[in-house]
């Protein structure tokens, strides 16, 4: 009997003990539950590239069935205009630029830092409220709030009006059940006219129907410092910096001169990345969904090993305390690949040793096209099916992407560069940037923006390219051989996403 | 007479009831459903669109260890947890030695709660508070710098042993003071005269140390070692947070529970059951060794109890 109870006794710890490590697997399995039902869905889109035949193109995903509603936004959800994003750039475009923004009621202003500020709960002229959800982008983290929200969508009584994609996931979501065509809510072919063709191309599904707006158009471009410039090149004129940047083999000549006057040329791995990325001749995932590594891409592991062991670069890494602390006045690096939203958004935010108060390098930065045109990001805003202000939507789409007059007033106010082409050519003829002291930097993106190759875009980038800059992280700081570091990005990718192939 | 003799039992059985409905309903079910889940293919495709779950028998299994370096991320965890565990057991056995010491006579009321106060703030906040202490323009790489002279900063996050080490600080901090009250709990616990007449016969610290007080406390020490080890092997929030998801340097700092994340985080349901399940035979081994070698001293003690008493 004793002995009994002594292994009673036992078998009861071990359980105690594995109930602790049971939380883990918990979520797993309550929430697969839930989500049988989509079953038949999954293998017509997963499915859909593959009738490609023999030869393999890239992966483009069909256009899912769009979900029926089975539930009424409630009364206070029909009140308020519920928006998903991850950053505060919208919000601050919306609380700036859009006509019918309440800016008293919401208590909006500007604060003695520079910063924007806003009273509990924003409001629309016309009574709503505003409500942001925002999560970070980073590692996926906002695509899975989004996923998991508009799935809950049709049942659901608070329903989300708009939500914000960016390029590297956008045909997911323009190919996705859960987004309500432009067509639909009354935007005409007209309005959108003058909007740059590439942004309309990143948002239109399988079908052909254009699925979300924007307000910018982002073609990328070399922004540097201007003393570096001409303590080390003898000249800070964009023209003739642009000749000592005009292919990889001079960017890499000017780099050693940087090197020998104690500056880095980039701050980062991560920098020159998407100058890459955005001249591949293949996009990432092909239509046997099979995950391939272009080889200009190798050209950026390459060059960014050698600029790593030669000390080119600051070893840091995109968005770390270090690479935005380099953009500022204690900062010793020469230039930094940005595009639109980089310039007017970022790169000024840590220029200023005060935000606001345009010190430390304000008008110290100055841009040229650099070696290769690319573009980076952008931020497109579509309408979740469901929404119950539709009106709102549309009202706000029409007003934030396709009035010239607000886009006009947007680059002349903030110097982001906005998708309206013949707006921007007209103001590219005398534009004078005083953050980029006095460059006209609009003329150099109206000579980029028509550059923009999208055609490359895939729904798996996002996923992609950030695990193939974690990966060869490891490479560039000599942890792991290159063929460890593609293998441990195959992993990655596959981790993240496992219907995709990887070679083994 | 069997019937005279009144049975107290049942009221043990009501009184642990609740908790074994509570086990049953919360963690029982859960532990079954996700053995269960562990058999099938099952994940999302782009966040909307599901797969399965298909039957897969053992697949999952297979991936698990054909695929990722699983025995890597094992390894990893019990390195970073033996780094901080080997000075959290040192830390405490002094301190608490010390302050339950009869000729040192300190008074420990302030020092108890010092001690436990890095335990109280979120481990999440810990790993955030350190990663910018360590970090390339933390404060300090500056006192590195203007020490040593040295031009650019030490890159502590890009380096195994130091990402490693700083982790193990973390989880010693939050966990030395913890230990700490624990064994001034057992060394309070023993009889005052052992040491008395220990020291009358001559006995130095060190001696009664050694003779006394650890074969005394060895059943919280046992105790000690079960938990921090429970606890290292869920060890997840400070590596996550310290390495930003624990990719960095060929994912020298990823505990099984952050790989059991990357699986869960991405919906793939029937990889992330089936390291569970993984986890969980792992977890049940280790406990049932740590419960025989605790039974077995208790057996003995027994043993020479009865011994005694004859």
């Amino acid at each position: 009997m004793a002995q009994l109870k002594k292994i009673l006794a036992g078998t009861f710890a071990v359980m105690m003990t594995a109930a602790v490590f049971a939380g883990c697997g918990d979520s797993s399995s309550s929430k697969s539950d839930t989500s049988k039902s989509g079953d038949s869905a999954a293998a017509a889109t997963s499915e859909g590239g593959e009738g490609g035949g023999d030869s393999v193109g890239d992966y483009k995903p069909a256009k899912a069935e769009r979900i029926t509603q089975t539930a009424e936004g409630s009364e206070d959800s029909k009140n308020t205009i519920k928006i998903c994003t991850w950053n505060d750039e919208f919000k601050s475009r919306l609380r700036n630029f859009y006509p019918n923004y309440d800016a008293e009621k919401s208590g909006f202003k500007i604060n003695a830092e520079g910063k924007e500020e806003v009273g509990e709960t924003e409001y629309l002229k016309n009574g709503k409220k505003i409500v942001w959800v925002t999560t970070a982008n980073e590692n996926n983290a906002y695509q899975n709030k989004l996923d998991e929200d508009l799935k809950a969508q049709a049942g659901s009584d608070d329903k989300i009006d708009m939500f914000l994609i960016e390029a590297d996931y956008a045909l997911k979501y323009v190919n996705g059940p859960y987004v309500k065509p432009v067509k639909e809510l009354g935007i005409t072919d007209d309005d959108i006219k003058d909007q740059y063709k590439y942004t309309q191309e990143v948002v239109t599904d399988a079908n052909g129907d254009l699925e979300g707006v924007t307000w910018q158009a982002t073609p990328g471009l070399f922004a540097y410092r201007a003393d570096i410039a001409k303590e080390v090149l003898g000249t800070d004129d964009p023209a003739e910096v642009q000749k000592s940047l005009a292919n990889w083999d001079e960017f890499n000549k000017t780099a050693a001169k940087m090197k020998e006057k104690g500056y880095f040329m980039l701050s980062g791995y991560d920098d020159s990345y998407r100058t890459f990325s955005n001249n591949v001749s293949k996009a990432w995932v092909n239509a046997n969904l099979e995950v391939t590594v272009d080889d200009n891409l190798m050209k950026w592991v390459d060059q960014t090993k050698e600029y790593s062991e030669k000390g080119y670069n600051n070893g840091t890494s995109l968005w770390d305390d270090q690479w935005k602390a380099d953009q500022g006045t204690k900062g010793k690096v020469f230039g930094f690949f940005y595009s639109t939203w980089g310039i007017n958004f970022t790169l000024v935010e840590q220029a200023e040793d005060h935000a606001g108060k345009k010190d430390g390098l304000y008008g110290q930065y100055r841009v040229c096209e650099g070696p290769q045109a690319y573009f980076w990001g952008g931020t497109w805003i579509c309408a979740a099916d469901g929404t119950d202000n539709e009106e709102d939507v549309k009202d706000i789409m029409k007003y934030m992407a396709c009035d010239k007059d607000t886009l006009l007033k947007i680059t002349k106010d903030t110097q982001d560069y906005t998708n309206n082409q013949p707006a921007m050519e007209e103001l590219a003829k005398d534009f004078k940037s005083e953050f980029l002291g006095g460059q006209n930097h609009i003329a150099l993106f109206v000579a980029a923006a028509p550059k923009i190759d999208c055609s490359k875009l895939g729904p798996y980038d996002q996923a992609c390219n950030e695990s193939f800059q974690k990966a060869f992280k490891d490479y560039f700081l000599g942890k792991v051989s290159k063929d460890e570091a593609l293998k441990n990005f195959y992993t990655y990718v596959k981790e993240k996403h496992s219907e995709l192939k990887v070679p083994s | 007479m069997r019937r005279k003799s009144i049975s107290y039992a049942k009221w043990g059985y009501i009184f642990t009831a609740p908790f074994f409905i509570a086990f049953f309903v919360f963690n029982l079910i859960p532990l079954v459903s996700t053995m269960y889940n562990s058999f099938f293919e099952n994940y999302l495709v782009l966040g909307t669109t599901q797969v399965g779950p298909n039957w897969v028998g053992l697949k999952n299994y297979s991936d698990l260890f054909a695929g990722a370096d699983l025995g890597k991320f094992f390894l990893n965890t019990l390195i970073l947890q033996m780094l901080g565990f080997i000075p959290q057991i040192f830390f405490s056995l002094l301190f608490a030695s010390w302050f339950t010491d009869l000729r040192l006579k300190l008074k420990t009321g302030a020092y108890k709660i010092i001690f436990y106060m890095p335990n109280v703030i979120m481990a999440a906040a810990m790993g955030m508070l350190f990663f910018t202490l360590f970090s390339q323009s933390g404060p300090i790489n500056s006192v590195y710098q203007s020490i040593t002279g040295a031009e650019s900063p030490y890159m502590f996050f890009d380096h195994v042993w130091t990402t490693r080490g700083i982790i193990s600080l973390i989880n010693f901090l939050m966990w030395y003071g913890n230990t700490t009250i624990m064994l001034m709990a057992a060394i309070n616990g023993i009889d005052p005269s052992l040491y008395e007449s220990a020291q009358i016969d001559g006995a130095n610290p060190t001696q009664t140390f050694w003779k006394i007080t650890i074969p005394l406390i060895r059943p919280i020490l046992v105790y000690v070692l079960i938990t921090s080890l429970i606890g290292g092997l869920q060890m997840f929030d400070v590596p996550q947070i310290v390495t930003n998801g624990g990719d960095a340097l060929d994912r020298s700092s990823m505990t099984i529970v952050m790989y059991l994340n990357k699986h869960l985080y991405s919906k793939n349901y029937g990889m992330a059951g089936a390291l569970s399940v993984l986890l969980f035979i792992v977890a049940g081994i280790l406990s049932m060794l740590i419960f025989m070698l605790n039974r077995d001293s208790t057996a003995t003690k027994k043993k020479k109890r009865k011994g005694g008493k004859k």
